[in-house]
């Protein structure tokens, strides 16, 4: 039977303030265990929450890049349940009046965005009949990005999550990291008959905490319903932990499911109201998306699709991309050095681009002396590794270094005929027929230039010297 | 001189030490020893911080010898609701789910005590999480009525009336959510004050019902409410409920008169089979007022009948989830289970009072899924419609007056075993809380059994300035406000 697979995905995304949700504690990760608290987070009696706008802003800024509406009156609400790592025993979210919906990512329509803070985290230590509890993840923003169930495959799911990734991180509102938790998931994944429209009954993946999982997981429970169906059976609605060393998922028990969290506003909360001018401010704000810039780079820079998709990777790449074609003119030629020399050195030793210290235009005006052919294209390379190691200009190291292209033909001719006459076995060979052996000769020319001379010189006056008889 | 002393008001003591006339210490000293002599009968307090009050003590005394200001309530001896947060000193609220709980900080409004130079002797007895209006629902110790011991002194700040009523303290703080300041202020012959929700900060305060509890003060004259009013009203950014407007000085305007006020008397307020005691004394302090100046008119307020009802709808379910909070984790009473679920049964099981999981257990089942429109969304719209009632009158009067209580002090006892009866005893005073409105008692008489009976002034938001107008003119016509229960001299 051939299985239409159904999957909705519920995202959880770390806002990158600096402080929490509803208390000035900070949001840093790490610190000693219950040291980033105070009297709210703590849910000690008498605290009450005071909202951050900056985690709106960045929520909003989500929001309008994703094209949701925004709305201009939310409410937040109390989700109650009890858990030791949620101190206040409910946890204050959204619920029927989120601050955004509608919008998409990759194609996938989203249902809502809403806001909400962060519980704690329980570890638990095997063998121990101890949980300790620690509450510095308590109160940090969250956003959750709740997606209709229209991705069709688990691909299609990774590569929503990879879009919602670098969106995040591309407006700087999140560091998007799926291993730390700034980046969560959770997969609803129903099978139906190809055709029908009623959906099937869904399962609940959770604990899916990285990219390679999100695939992983789908698939492996797209096989285990489809296993079931074919049978005869009938898939159970529950919720299932990702188990990342067995490559498995297996069912929570029943009763941690029936939650009832009566919902209802939170009365320490006065509504949420989004003015008009910050929804402006914050639009005109939004950096230029990852999807227009790519189009954008085909488009005006003449790139394939994979070279614009590697260079907006990164908002920070795409901007240095961006300047040093600017500065340069073609970005086919950029998109070279940028891709292999520059990324090369960059991953070499660590650094991000926002570390490289070769400037953008530094970088174009290296690209120009082999356009006007001050510089062989190999010599550049080295120009290039010394660009980055000291930081000085081209036109410095050529100048230092004397690494001028040598462009005169008597020179180069003198160097061929000397070549030539230095090996008179190897001219043999080529006269003869063997056709590579010009390789040789091109190295022993350019030996004897330093590297310098002009390669298509050195090409044309070797031709001619062989050839004579 | 003493015996006096501890009927002096707030603004005599500050004077009295700021003129050096007596030291912050002494006069300290003298209530301290007096807590000792008459608070084993009558349990206002649930702790006395004798060593934290002499240092706050001998603070003002060094500033006073420095020539500086002590601030305006400086060497004033207050006390505090257990339900206040206090840096440093056990805050039980009521309840033994909290038994020994030692706060890290102190709340706004009494940290801005502190800062006026107040002297906090300790914390008061209470309705456990403030749910009661008897002071019956206290597990550490029963409250009594310093008028008749027999009897309640009403709740939930049940300590906070008795505390100033018997002279152990100038004034107090307590918290009214359905008129638990203003029913024991009526039970014990003292006034008392419920502010305009977000007048005052909640921040540093347990709370029972987010939208509407409001700090208050408790004094025995309207000269000290509005004194102490000021020093604890006003914005704060701890508390997202807390209005920005600017705090008036109200002790300006209490000697205004009520010549030309209008003051509204509702229709719905004098019902059939109430104690005719109650009834003839409010009413007679009612003509009091016309006599001097002020025009009597009646209103309805048509959805009062509805109060009591959604009341408890929004306040059951507001408790239930800020109650939450109370699993033996983090603080306070744990009783350890055989696994989590257990410790929470057991914890909950044994640390709250059946009222408070009378309330709980209700709060929980008005937000249950698929009921929740039809509770507490629907207590919500009627809570509009309440609201609007006075809304409409208040174009027509500048205030509304009203009787506190149906009754003057019950028995101990009388009503533990019905607990709709109780709930009904708040009749007068809820209103005006789900309307998020000020409400000021003063001491208007007694009954045939010398019991207090007070009058209750209710006004528009923000309109203190009225209500303490009102209150000032009725003290100074009457003397009730200055006697004193006669055990206790």
């Amino acid at each position: 039977m051939t299985w239409e697979v159904v999957i909705g995905l519920e995202c959880h995304v770390q806002l990158g303030t600096l402080s929490k949700l509803f208390s000035p504690s900070p949001t840093e990760f790490g610190g000693a265990p219950n040291s980033h608290t105070d009297p709210p987070v703590l849910g000690l009696p008498g605290a009450l929450p005071v909202l951050n706008e900056r985690a709106i802003d960045l929520a909003v800024t989500l929001g309008l890049a994703v094209g949701a509406t925004i709305r201009r009156r939310s409410r937040f609400a109390r989700k109650h349940y009890f858990y030791p790592d949620l101190p206040k025993g409910y946890q204050i979210s959204q619920y029927d009046e989120p601050l955004c919906e509608g919008g998409q990512i990759a194609g996938v329509r989203l249902t809502r965005i809403h806001v909400e803070e962060d519980a704690g985290k329980n570890l638990h230590h095997a063998g121990s009949p101890i949980s300790l509890v620690d509450l510095n993840r308590a109160g940090v923003p969250l956003v959750e990005v709740v997606s209709e169930p229209d991705i069709r495959s688990a691909e299609e799911a990774a590569e929503y999550m990879r879009t919602l990734r670098q969106l995040v991180r591309w407006l700087g509102i999140s560091d998007g990291n799926m291993e730390e938790g700034s980046l969560r998931c959770d997969a609803n994944v129903s099978l139906r008959r190809v055709g029908e429209a009623a959906y099937g009954t869904r399962a609940e993946l959770k604990n899916i905490n990285s990219f390679k999982f999100v695939q992983k997981a789908i698939e492996f429970e797209i096989a285990r319903q489809a296993a079931i169906l074919d049978a005869g059976g009938k898939v159970v609605q529950e919720t299932r932990l990702w188990d990342a060393e067995r490559g498995s998922s297996h069912a929570m028990r029943s009763k941690e499911q029936a939650h009832d969290y009566r919902y209802f506003p939170d009365p320490d909360l006065p509504p949420l109201v989004v003015g008009e001018a910050r929804i402006a401010e914050l639009q005109r704000g939004l950096p230029e998306l990852p999807s227009a810039m790519r189009e954008r780079f085909v488009r005006q820079h003449g790139l394939f699709e994979a070279d614009a998709r590697g260079l907006t990777d990164e908002r920070a790449l795409a901007l240095y991309f961006d300047a040093a074609v600017r500065a340069h003119g073609d970005g086919k030629k950029i998109a070279n050095w940028v891709q292999s020399e520059l990324l090369r050195e960059l991953h070499r030793d660590g650094r991000t681009i926002d570390e490289c210290p070769v400037a953008p235009e530094r970088l174009a005006e290296l690209v120009r002396l082999i356009d006007d052919g001050t510089i062989s294209g190999k010599i550049a390379k080295e120009v290039f590794a010394k660009m980055y190691a000291s930081g000085d200009s081209a036109r410095v190291i050529v100048e230092r270094e004397g690494l001028l292209q040598v462009t005169d033909s008597a020179a180069i001719e003198a160097a061929c005929r000397a070549a030539v006459a230095a090996n008179p076995k190897q001219a043999q060979q080529f006269r003869a027929g063997k056709a590579a052996m010009m390789g040789f000769f091109v190295g022993q020319v350019m030996k004897a230039t330093g590297g310098k001379a002009n390669p298509q010189l050195v090409n044309e006056l070797l031709q001619r010297v062989l050839e004579e008889p | 001189m003493s015996g006096d002393l501890y009927w002096k008001s707030a603004v005599e003591l500050a004077a009295m030490v700021r003129d050096k006339q007596i030291s912050a210490r002494e006069l300290t000293q003298l209530h301290l020893a007096r807590i000792a002599v008459l608070d084993g009968q009558l349990g206002a307090y649930l702790l006395v911080d004798e060593a934290g009050a002499l240092g706050q003590a001998d603070v003002v005394d060094q500033a006073i010898a420095r020539g500086e200001d002590a601030g305006p309530m400086g060497g004033v001896p207050v006390a505090l609701k257990d339900l206040f947060c206090t840096r440093g000193l056990a805050t039980t609220a009521g309840s033994k789910i909290l038994e020994g709980w030692v706060p890290p900080y102190d709340g706004t409004a009494v940290a801005r005590l502190r800062q006026a130079g107040a002297i906090v002797l300790g914390k008061l007895n209470m309705d456990e999480f403030a749910m009661g209006s008897s002071n019956e629902n206290a597990p550490y110790r029963p409250c009594r009525n310093p008028w008749d011991l027999e009897r309640v002194p009403g709740g939930s700040s049940g300590g906070s009336a008795v505390a100033v009523a018997a002279g152990l303290a100038a004034t107090s703080l307590g918290t009214d959510t359905g008129g638990s300041i203003r029913q024991p202020a009526s039970l014990c012959g003292v006034s008392g004050l419920r502010p305009t929700y977000g007048r005052v900060s909640r921040y540093g305060v347990v709370a029972f019902a987010s939208s509407l509890d409001q700090v208050g003060p408790f004094g025995r004259t309207v000269e000290d409410i509005a004194l102490t009013l000021e020093v604890i009203g006003g914005h704060d950014p701890h508390d997202s409920t807390s209005i920005p407007s600017a705090v008036p000085r109200y002790r300006d305007g209490l000697t205004e008169g009520v010549a030309g006020l209008r003051l509204g008397i509702p229709d719905e307020y004098f019902i059939d089979g109430m104690d005719p005691e109650v009834e003839a004394t409010v009413r007679a302090a009612i003509d009091e007022l016309r006599r001097a100046g002020a025009e009597v008119k009646r209103i309805s307020l048509p959805h009062t009948k509805y109060a009591v009802g959604c009341y408890y709808l929004v306040a059951t379910a507001e408790a239930a989830s800020n109650l939450a909070r109370y699993d033996g984790v983090r603080y306070g009473l744990r009783v350890e289970g055989k696994n989590l679920a257990e410790m929470y049964a057991e914890t909950r099981g044994h640390g709250f009072g059946p009222e408070v999981k009378r309330r709980i257990m209700l709060g929980t089942y008005v937000l249950r899924s698929g009921y929740y429109d039809a509770y507490y969304k629907k207590a919500q719209k009627v809570r509009a419609l309440i609201r609007q009632d006075f809304t409409n009158a208040f174009k027509e009067v500048d205030a509304v007056v009203t009787p506190a209580s149906p009754t003057a002090a019950f028995k101990i006892g009388e009503k533990v075993a019905d607990p709709l009866s109780m709930y009904l005893a708040d009749i007068f005073t809820i209103s005006c809380n789900l309307a998020g409105l000020p409400g000021l008692v003063v001491p208007a008489g007694f009954t045939r059994a010398r019991l207090p009976i007070g009058l209750q002034i209710l006004g528009p938001p923000l309109g203190e300035p009225t209500l303490l107008r009102v209150g000032a003119a009725y003290q100074w016509l009457t003397d009730w406000h200055v006697q004193h229960p006669g055990g206790v001299a």
